[in-house]
């Protein structure tokens, strides 16, 4: 067989590369994604990094102010709190805790979201009507307040906090990918690759399933951001992270006590959440227009 | 010779019409429907719109299921049992090649799909395969790392036979599939179509509102009106001799379109 190539120089980027080609192009996203990669790097590599342990009290050090203040210093960078604990290390655990978390229950919940979403788009029926109603009305009820509720038959703590949001996040998922499932399934490149022979499986994972990256993003970056103020209020109302444990949330609330002479231990963790937030929605908008607009250019 | 496709008495009945409060219940019946097929022939289906001509299309390739009656490859009758000899036999083009190639993957995805799905061919029989059946509908080895959005529509119907020929099919059933495209496309398309027909002994069944390109390259024809086949016979024979009204009406039609261009 006769092998040539026309364009010697032609390149052709893999899906991952063209999303990475347009998504550079939009400057503020790249900035989102820079802050994004350093709070992944410091809740990876916060035992290393992180000055002291979180949780050792210096009662010799108490309510020092952070190191650009007059009267602070230079071992505390970021000052200590009202039991002589460094803020540095604190936030830095503190974005491991509700970061980190963040991320592993909101993939938890995309995995069990979609699945049974695609599983409710495929059906048809009584269990499909079932299933959509039943999530929808439970949608109705923000996320916080689903959360308290399972947090009041499961009781406080950082693990049932986490089950909570967990579970308050699974049915935007489900609906969303029950949604595009039933709108995509009706298309004909669906039904060309039921010719094919693909099973309902296969359809799913092969036809509809690369088409859903735009949504799972969006939807992604909304469950992220609920998710970690989800947790950081928990942790401020004492019915999540409990009182000793570096949680940004938990921290506040310690430090309203001592909000007008150390007004840093609250500044900082809220800053952190802050710095989080932004980047997430940067970079979640930014990944949606560069998944659109690679399918465009 | 043994006819290549054999379809006896086949009804449809569409059933998910249920009366409402302001409308009848209306069920679309099609059919009994009795057509053969040799091998390297080529049978055209016009009709009006909503006459079943696509629904016709549909049962044949096993999207519906046929109410009665049933439909013969090569003398075995295909049932649900033996979907996959269908879908390695019997390949559709859908009207709207657009709407059927996968936005998110590549072409070269797309049509490694049925191999994947039909065939026992590694992935490096696969790749050489691909890049053989681009090659001959037109199209180069590099389409297939395009998406969908990078091609014309001239190239999307190329990557649609493509599909449809990758597995070596004995019948092609095509919906319209020349109905979006302009004229000089569209007749690359035709020739390309016809050249493959021959090379393969193809089996080729489309659908079309084009009478100029019916009578240009089928054999035989099938007019349908209201689910029903109401004349059948060899192209020339209806284009000279249509009996029914409504078919000599669609001929007449398209003599004065002729005769229009020509003066």
């Amino acid at each position: 067989m006769s092998r040539f190539k026309l364009y010697q120089e032609e390149f052709h980027p893999s899906p991952l590369q063209h999303t990475w080609l347009e998504f550079k192009e939009n400057h503020l996203a790249v900035g989102g994604l820079c802050c994004f990669m350093f709070f992944l790097f410091i809740i990876l590599l916060c035992p290393i990094f992180a000055p002291f342990d979180p949780l050792m009290q210096k009662t010799d050090a108490i309510l020092i102010p952070p190191a650009w203040e007059a009267n602070g210093g230079i071992v505390n960078v970021f000052g200590t709190d009202a039991l002589g604990r460094d803020l540095l290390s604190r936030v830095m655990y503190g974005c491991r805790m509700t970061f980190g978390i963040s991320i592993i229950l909101v993939l938890v919940a995309m995995f069990v979201g979609v699945t049974l979403g695609a599983v409710a788009g495929m059906s048809r029926g009584v269990r499909s009507s079932v299933m959509n109603h039943i999530l929808d009305s439970m949608m109705a009820i923000p996320t916080l307040l689903i959360a308290i509720i399972i947090i009041a038959i499961l009781g406080t703590g950082l693990i049932n906090s986490m089950w909570a949001i967990a579970l308050a996040l699974i049915p935007q998922f489900i609906h969303q990918t029950r949604d595009f499932v039933r709108q995509e399934r009706k298309k004909e490149y669906v039904m060309a690759a039921k010719l094919d022979g693909a099973t309902p499986f296969q359809l799913v994972t092969r036809s509809i399933l690369p088409n859903m990256g735009e949504i799972l993003v969006v939807q992604g970056a909304l469950a992220l951001s609920i998710s970690i103020l989800d947790i950081s209020a928990l942790g401020f109302l004492n019915l999540g992270a409990q009182a000793p444990s570096p949680e940004l949330g938990t921290m506040l609330s310690e430090g309203i006590e001592v909000a007008y002479i150390a007004p840093w231990s609250i500044a900082l963790p809220g800053g952190a959440i802050f710095l989080m937030m932004l980047s997430i929605n940067l970079v979640g908008d930014g990944l949606r227009s560069a998944l659109r607009s690679r399918l465009i250019h | 010779m043994t006819d290549l496709i054999n379809v006896e008495n086949l009804t449809f009945v569409n059933r998910r019409k249920k009366a409402r409060l302001f409308s009848s219940a209306k069920n679309f019946e099609l059919g009994p429907i009795n057509f053969s097929l040799k091998a390297g022939e080529t049978l055209a289906i016009v009709g009006a719109n909503g006459s079943g001509k696509s629904l016709l299309a549909k049962l044949l390739v096993g999207l519906e299921k046929p109410a009665s009656g049933h439909i013969s490859l090569n003398g075995d009758v295909l049932t649900k049992f033996n979907q996959r000899q269908r879908c390695f036999n019997v390949r559709m083009i859908f009207q709207n090649s657009n709407e059927s190639l996968n936005p998110g993957i590549t072409l070269g995805g797309i049509l490694d799909e049925p191999l994947r799905l039909n065939t026992d061919l590694n992935l490096l029989q696969r790749a050489a395969k691909i890049e053989q059946t681009l090659q001959q509908v037109g199209l180069m080895p590099e389409h297939q790392f395009f998406y969908r959005h990078m091609l014309s529509d001239g190239q999307r119907q190329r990557v649609a036979l493509a599909r449809a020929l990758i597995l070596n099919p004995q019948v092609l059933v095509a919906d319209e599939p020349f109905a979006a495209l302009d004229p000089s496309v569209r007749s690359q398309i035709v020739n390309l179509l016809m050249n493959i027909q021959r090379d393969l002994g193809l089996g080729f069944i489309f659908i079309s509102h084009n009478l100029g390109i019916v009578r240009h390259i089928s054999d035989k024809i099938i007019v349908m009106k209201g689910g029903k086949i109401i004349e059948a016979g060899k192209t020339e024979v209806i284009f000279n001799w249509p009996k029914e009204e409504y078919t000599q009406k669609l001929v007449h039609t398209h003599q004065a379109l002729i005769n229009r261009q020509v003066t």
